[in-house]
């Protein structure tokens, strides 16, 4: 299925986890912020959470600032 | 968190300790400082520090100027009742006194506002000794209220309340409360306390708190000079003012430090304080709080207020009588202590001209507060015009 | 070389204590290892963090594998936010990172100086420390603004000396003492030091600390510009904790003031 991740469209399996996207992207589960549809996504959660068609996911982390 | 947390009796013992062996060179740089420190205000009050009484007028004088320009406040006291329950060395309302004592009604109250308000005066100070049954706070809230449209500036000094108290004398039109911890050593506080509610120093120490918590505009903070050792009672002043600045930042705090005068019981005073130890302890205060009100009583001679209201001083009381009625009849009942400056307050005002001063009779405004924020009087209320 | 501050002399921020009144910023670094090494450098405590969406064509940049955090308290800030409510939106992001509950609100919606908004950052402030943080606000230097963030919770003030990144030192200083006299809370100088000399004046007058970020980030040495900001800092510390003598203006010689004093 295809969902919306940081404003791009992005091909997922049906039925993929939070954890799963966050594996397939290449980002480190324990420091990446993760917002199903303005919903934030705790991190005890990334294994269980579903991702449904149509969800927009915002993927958030850390950098440099002052 | 209340005041009486962080004062320690012992730590003021030993910083006016320290403050006494300042040398002559310390006292130089404390009356060179552009923001006087703590430290420099112990240098200040120090022995060393009277060899440059001059030198510090000049700059508590420049400084007043700077916060308050040429103004000093004109009030007066009305005494409500001379009833008292508690038994205080000094003062003539102490209940083993054999004196003549009188409880205005409101309507009284109204008469000798009346007188004062002919005199000039728009801002005057409600005074009355604790008896709770024969003066109660009803009938003083009452009487404020009932003052309010006439006078903009209504002060009480009377005995501590709850919180309460102060909002609702808030609410009926009183800026300011005043209260005197008297001394804030506390084993001569329970000497020259014997009997009462008013023996109790922690209760009374934190009446300040209460007053600020109930959102009171002014704070008026005292020490009767001449009961404790003055160093002692100028550093806890200090830090008592400069906490209830600090906590209650929307609150104006002052400071007032009479001395003791005969009361009717022939109370002497057991460490009386000089002129020039009065003047420095005013001065010194100007220098570590500069924007602090410093007020002036009747007890102090002509010639003295004369001389000290041009340096620091921004508020004085003229023409006081400190009995009940004392305006309308006087002589009916006792006074709480003898005056000594009994000019006029149109020859007061006058000496402050003199001094190329300006004597305020009014500085505030009732429209200033909207309307319904004040418990405001039927409109057909008699006017004092 | 490293730099102690005075025994005992401890800062306190909310329920946390720590020895270096120098905290810093990790934007603007070439890269994460000259970060890393300025920050050691530093002897800084705290170190402040920014959130942003992941660049999904560089997963692998992450800034968090160059800081300890079990040495370093990270002290996410709410750059980007406009409003209180992306404050909000942006603090509970950093808490669902497993970070302590502690967040430098910062709203600046102007974005040629970033000046801190005080209306939406009082309105954030209150709303953030209901929901339990640990708020340190970054704020223009006044003194009112910075009571009303003291009575709603907030563990510090944190007045800007300059605009950020401006590294013009102190333009605010009336107001900052002021600040620092009617403070209950610990006082924190941000924004605009450039200078370890700025920094040292900060701590001269009285305050509990500093934060510096561009000044370090964009020196052609960051590491000996680290090291050089945490002398200044401790160095001001030391100047004000000894005594500092205020600089003194001459009595006014006038006609005897005392004279009604006579000799009594």
């Amino acid at each position: 299925m295809r969902v919306m991740v940081n404003g791009e469209g992005i091909e997922v399996e049906d039925g993929a986890t939070v954890a799963a996207l966050l594996n397939q992207l290449g980002l480190p589960g324990d420091r990446t912020v993760v917002e199903l549809s303005g919903q934030v996504v705790t991190r005890e959660e990334h294994t269980s959470k579903v991702i449904a068609d149509g969800d927009t996911v915002e993927l958030i982390r850390f950098v440099g600032g002052g | 968190m209340l005041f009486n947390d962080t004062h320690s009796p012992e730590e003021v013992r030993s910083l006016v300790t320290r403050a006494m062996d300042t040398t002559p060179e310390r006292v130089e740089r404390a009356l060179s400082a552009t923001n006087a420190s703590f430290s420099d205000f112990l240098a200040l009050i120090s022995p060393a520090a009277a060899d440059f009484l001059e030198q510090l007028a000049a700059r508590a004088q420049r400084i007043t100027r700077e916060r308050f320009g040429r103004i000093v406040r004109l009030y007066a006291p009305i005494y409500v009742s001379n009833e008292c329950t508690n038994s205080c060395a000094y003062c003539g309302f102490n209940k083993g006194n054999e004196v003549r004592r009188i409880t205005l009604t409101p309507e009284e109250v109204f008469e000798e506002a009346r007188a004062l308000w002919h005199e000039g005066f728009r801002d005057i100070l409600l005074v009355s000794g604790e008896a709770p049954n024969k003066a109660p706070l009803s009938q003083l809230v009452e009487a404020a209220r009932m003052l309010s449209r006439d006078f903009p500036s209504i002060s009480v000094e009377i005995y501590p309340l709850e919180t309460e108290g102060y909002v609702s004398l808030e609410r009926a039109g009183v800026e300011g409360v005043t209260v005197f911890q008297e001394t804030y050593d506390p084993e001569l506080y329970t000497k020259y306390h014997l009997g009462g509610k008013k023996r109790d120093f922690d209760f009374r120490l934190a009446t300040p708190d209460r007053i600020g918590a109930a959102g009171m505009r002014k704070i008026g903070l005292g020490a009767l000079l001449g009961l404790g050792h003055w160093r002692f009672e100028a550093v806890s002043l200090a830090m008592h003012a400069l906490y209830l600045q600090k906590t209650y930042w929307q609150t104006n705090v002052s400071i007032s430090f009479p001395r003791i005068r005969a009361a009717s019981g022939g109370f002497l005073p057991p460490s009386p304080v000089s002129d020039r130890e009065m003047a420095q302890l005013a001065f010194a205060l100007r220098l570590l709080i500069p924007d602090i009100g410093l007020t002036l009583s009747t007890r102090e001679t002509a010639e003295f207020r004369d001389g000290i209201t041009p340096i620091c001083f921004t508020s004085t009381s003229a023409g006081s009588k400190t009995e009940p009625g004392g305006y309308t009849r006087p002589g009916e009942a006792t006074e709480q202590f003898a005056i000594e400056d009994s000019r006029t307050p149109g020859e007061v005002a006058e000496a402050i001209r003199g001094m190329g001063l300006e004597p305020v009779w009014k500085d505030w405004d009732r429209a200033f507060i909207a309307a319904e924020s004040m418990e405001s009087l039927p409109k057909d209320a008699e006017r004092m015009a | 070389m490293s730099v102690t501050s005075k025994a005992g002399d401890t800062l306190k921020i909310a329920d946390r204590t720590f020895n270096s009144r120098l905290l810093v910023g990790t934007g603007k670094f070439e890269h994460p290892e000259l970060m890393s090494a300025a920050i050691q450098a530093s002897g800084a405590e705290i170190v402040t963090v920014a959130l942003r969406r992941v660049d999904l064509t560089r997963p692998d940049e992450d800034i968090l594998s160059a800081i300890d955090t079990d040495k370093y308290l990270l002290l996410p800030n709410t750059s980007g936010a406009r409003d209180a409510e992306e404050a909000l939106r942006l603090a509970r992001m950093a808490r669902a990172a497993g970070m302590p509950d502690w967040i430098k609100l910062e709203v600046t919606p102007e974005p040629r100086y970033l000046l801190p908004d005080p209306v939406e950052t009082l309105k954030a402030a209150e709303l953030l420390v209901k929901e339990g943080f640990t708020v340190l606000p970054y704020i223009g230097a006044d003194p009112l603004l910075a009571k009303r963030l003291e009575e709603i919770g907030t563990a510090t003030v944190m007045p800007l000396g300059s605009p950020i990144g401006s590294n013009r030192g102190i333009l605010t200083r009336a107001s900052i003492e002021i600040i620092i006299e009617q403070a209950n809370i610990p006082v924190v100088v941000d924004a605009g030091l450039g200078a370890p000399s700025h920094a040292a004046e900060a701590m001269e007058m009285g305050a509990d600390a500093v934060l510096v970020n561009t000044a370090i980030a964009i020196a052609d040495d960051p590491v000996g510009m680290a090291e050089a900001f945490a002398m200044g800092t401790a160095a001001g510390r030391a100047g004000y904790l000894a005594g500092l003598a205020s600089s003194s203006r001459n009595a006014i010689a006038s006609s005897p003031l005392t004279g009604f004093l006579g000799k009594n």
